[in-house]
């Protein structure tokens, strides 16, 4: 291997400018103080016959960023082929429900979900992880498929304690500050409630990434790399491939978590389970395979563009469509009845065109263009 | 209770023989690429349709006896080239170019067809046909019509049913596995099949043409997945858009429970599996299957990743 691709992934000295400029933190500090601009932005939108809401939309796509980040510390960093992210999801969702509904007596509230939330999820993960974690990849990625379809069956079915189907619900709101409510006024609580959901999933998300761009740094970081590039040869070395495996799992589960309780305080409801699901999963995949393995700022970009695809832009599609057709009741008018195509085909064209993703890690960009004969 | 268990162990063979033919695709793919080709349960789902669409097509409702007998072997033939001719069209298109990529590229790929055959599904389901229910609602399942005579073979008094389907689906299924033993072990195609799984670069050093020999294992292993759709087809009697994706599932986990890229295995693991899946059907409740099936999924490679006749194969480093 050459020196240049010793050189730790994205070093900021060999950075084209208009990636510094345009770096991740700095994109997400924008959207801090950009949000006062957004009622402007949805006016235009309306004058187009679109209700578009960019703040709500944001949320969705910051909770969905937090979930790729998640996937990538398991799968981009060390390798890990998991196949069942949205079990983890499904969760931290769960466990903010159980933590905050009335039926049950725990009442933590919001922040009492959002520490606890990720701590469950995470120790779930020690759990499937520490059996599991010694399987070679593709069982791996098997039983993760196997794990989370057994957690989406017994959450339907264990209806007196998940609610089934129907979802635990009323999940606590986000807990809104009385200066907030009184800035937003009006006495339009949803108002001041979404507001803090904005700066509450895009703060985490910012934390989040600022976290994981110092754990790159650290010894535990280079050991997922090490790992992922050659579990033999980290062996060697003298790491413990189990625990950093475990450790890898473990985190990405526990971030997971923290977005599930993100999305169920969003939704008031920790929905049906259904939503955790195989297809969860491999959207999520998909986001962080579109954006580039190992990469924040790719796994971010790869939520913003397919999350952002489904809700902002598959919506303005059914439109066009059935203006196109003319005949709106057919179901194949509907741009949802050919989303799969869509994310079907990208995967496979990224995998033969471009399998680093948009905005790869070096390193991994390397690793996927060297072929077989050369490893 | 006896009558129970009887009948609970006929349903069982019958879905098992289901699951042990597309798990033969999987397990044949695995045994030679070492790569989970994650479309394989959709092939299965698009024959299906496929067979669906001829039988609304040349309206085998109507006909009986003995030219029912030609035309339903006529499916089965038509469906399993069908089958065939997907699958080697895949691996042409997608999997082929990315033979001396590192794995996950064509895992990936494999989703991504999977989700692409899905669609053509949902789509395929929206013909309008009188099959398809007029296709105004192309993911609704769409019942296949009841070909073969329900007739108890154990007389109408009996407690236990015994269908003339039944007998067909376990006796068609035994032939085709006979015939792919003796493909694989007693034909030169064969020996060059199983000398791929075990050293691809050996294979070829000897003169074996390995491509050739993987275009083969999918044109077999798609084969078996369009012949197991039409039997599915012709024994539930429902065919839906998504029904590639949870037997797809199924059948993969017959194969890693039989001990994956082992063709007896693949069998043994079906039949076992169809097996639990009626028994937790009947004793446990049908809304728990995917748990109870995935939950052994999870024991058995957490103890046994080998799976039952597989043997311990250490990872090609």
């Amino acid at each position: 291997m050459s020196a240049q691709a010793l050189t730790s992934p994205e070093s900021p000295a060999r950075s084209p400018a208009w990636r510094r400029l345009f770096s991740t933190e700095r994109v997400l500090l924008a959207m801090v103080l950009l949000y006062p601009l957004f009622p402007v932005v949805d006016l235009i939108a309306e004058a187009g016959g679109f209700s578009l809401r960019l703040d709500q939309r944001l949320v969705t796509i910051f909770i969905y960023g937090l979930l790729v980040v998640a996937l990538n510390v398991q799968v981009g960093y060390a390798g890990l082929l998991q196949l069942g992210i949205a079990a983890f999801f499904g969760i931290g969702a769960m466990a903010t429900g159980v933590m905050t509904v009335e039926k049950y007596p725990f009442h933590f509230g919001f922040w009492g979900a959002l520490l606890g939330a990720p701590l469950l999820a995470g120790l779930a993960g020690v759990l499937i992880g520490a059996p599991t974690l010694r399987l070679r990849g593709d069982y791996l990625a098997i039983v993760t498929i196997g794990f989370g379809e057994v957690l989406r069956t017994v959450l339907i079915n264990l209806e007196n304690i998940t609610d089934g189907p129907r979802g635990l619900n009323p999940v606590a709101e986000a807990w809104v500050p009385m200066a907030v409510r009184e800035l937003v006024g009006g006495g339009d609580a949803s108002e001041a409630t979404l507001l803090v959901m904005y700066y509450t999933t895009l703060l985490l998300l910012l934390s989040a990434v600022v976290l994981l761009r110092v754990v790159e740094k650290t010894r535990l970081g280079r050991a997922f790399v090490a790992l992922r590039e050659d579990e033999l040869a980290a062996a060697c070395m003298g790491l413990d491939p189990g625990r950093v495996k475990l450790a890898a799992f473990a985190g990405g589960a526990a971030l997971a978590g923290l977005a599930g309780s993100l999305y169920a305080t969003n939704l008031t409801t920790t929905a049906d389970p259904t939503n955790y699901d195989f297809n969860n999963s491999i959207m999520v995949l998909a986001c962080l395979i579109l954006g580039g393995l190992g990469s924040l700022r790719g796994a971010l970009l790869g939520a913003a563009i397919l999350i952002g695809f489904d809700n902002v832009l598959s919506p303005l599609l059914d439109r066009g469509l059935q203006v196109l057709v003319g005949d709106a009741t057919h179901p194949l008018a509907r741009f949802s009845s050919w989303r799969w195509f869509v994310f079907g085909s990208a995967l496979i064209a990224m995998m033969r065109l471009r399998p680093e993703g948009l905005f790869p890690a070096r390193r991994v960009a390397e690793e996927l263009h060297t072929t077989a004969e050369d490893a | 209770m006896f009558e129970t268990v009887a009948q609970q162990l006929i349903i069982g063979l019958t879905n098992g023989m289901v699951f042990a033919l597309v798990a033969l695709g999987y397990t044949m793919v695995y045994g030679i690429l070492e790569f989970i080709n994650f479309a394989h349960g959709d092939v299965f789902m698009l024959s299906a349709f496929f067979a669906l669409t001829l039988v609304g097509v040349i309206d085998v409702g109507q006909f009986h006896g003995p030219m029912l007998a030609v035309l339903l072997c006529g499916i089965v033939i038509a469906s399993a080239g069908f089958g065939a001719v997907v699958n080697l069209s895949i691996d042409r298109l997608v999997y082929r170019p990315l033979r001396k990529s590192p794995k996950l590229a064509p895992l990936v790929s494999a989703i991504g067809v999977s989700f692409l055959l899905q669609n053509i599904g949902l789509i395929w389901g929206a013909l309008p046909l009188a099959v398809f229910g007029g296709g105004g609602q192309p993911a609704a399942p769409k019942s296949f019509p009841q070909l073969l005579p329900s007739d108890n073979l154990l007389g109408a008094g009996s407690g236990l049913t015994l269908q003339i389907k039944d007998v067909l689906v376990i006796g068609a299924s035994l032939a085709v596995m006979t015939a792919l033993y003796l493909l694989v072990t007693r034909t030169k195609l064969g020996k060059a099949m199983r000398a791929t799984a075990q050293d691809p670069q050996a294979a070829r050093l000897m003169g074996i043409d390995t491509d050739q020999v993987v275009a083969a294992t999918f044109l077999v292993g798609g084969g078996l997945a369009g012949f197991a759709a039409v039997i599915y087809a012709l024994y539930i009697n429902t065919v839906y858009y998504q029904m590639g994706y949870q037997n797809g599932l199924y059948a993969f986990t017959a194969a890693v429970v039989g001990g994956i890229g082992n063709i007896p295995g693949a069998v043994l693991g079906g039949l076992l599996l169809g097996l639990v899946r009626a028994f937790s059907d009947q004793f446990i409740g049908a809304q728990w299957q995917p748990a109870v099936l995935f939950g052994i999924l999870i024991v058995i490679l957490v103890f046994r990743p080998a799976g039952l006749l597989g043997s311990t194969a250490r990872e090609k480093v």
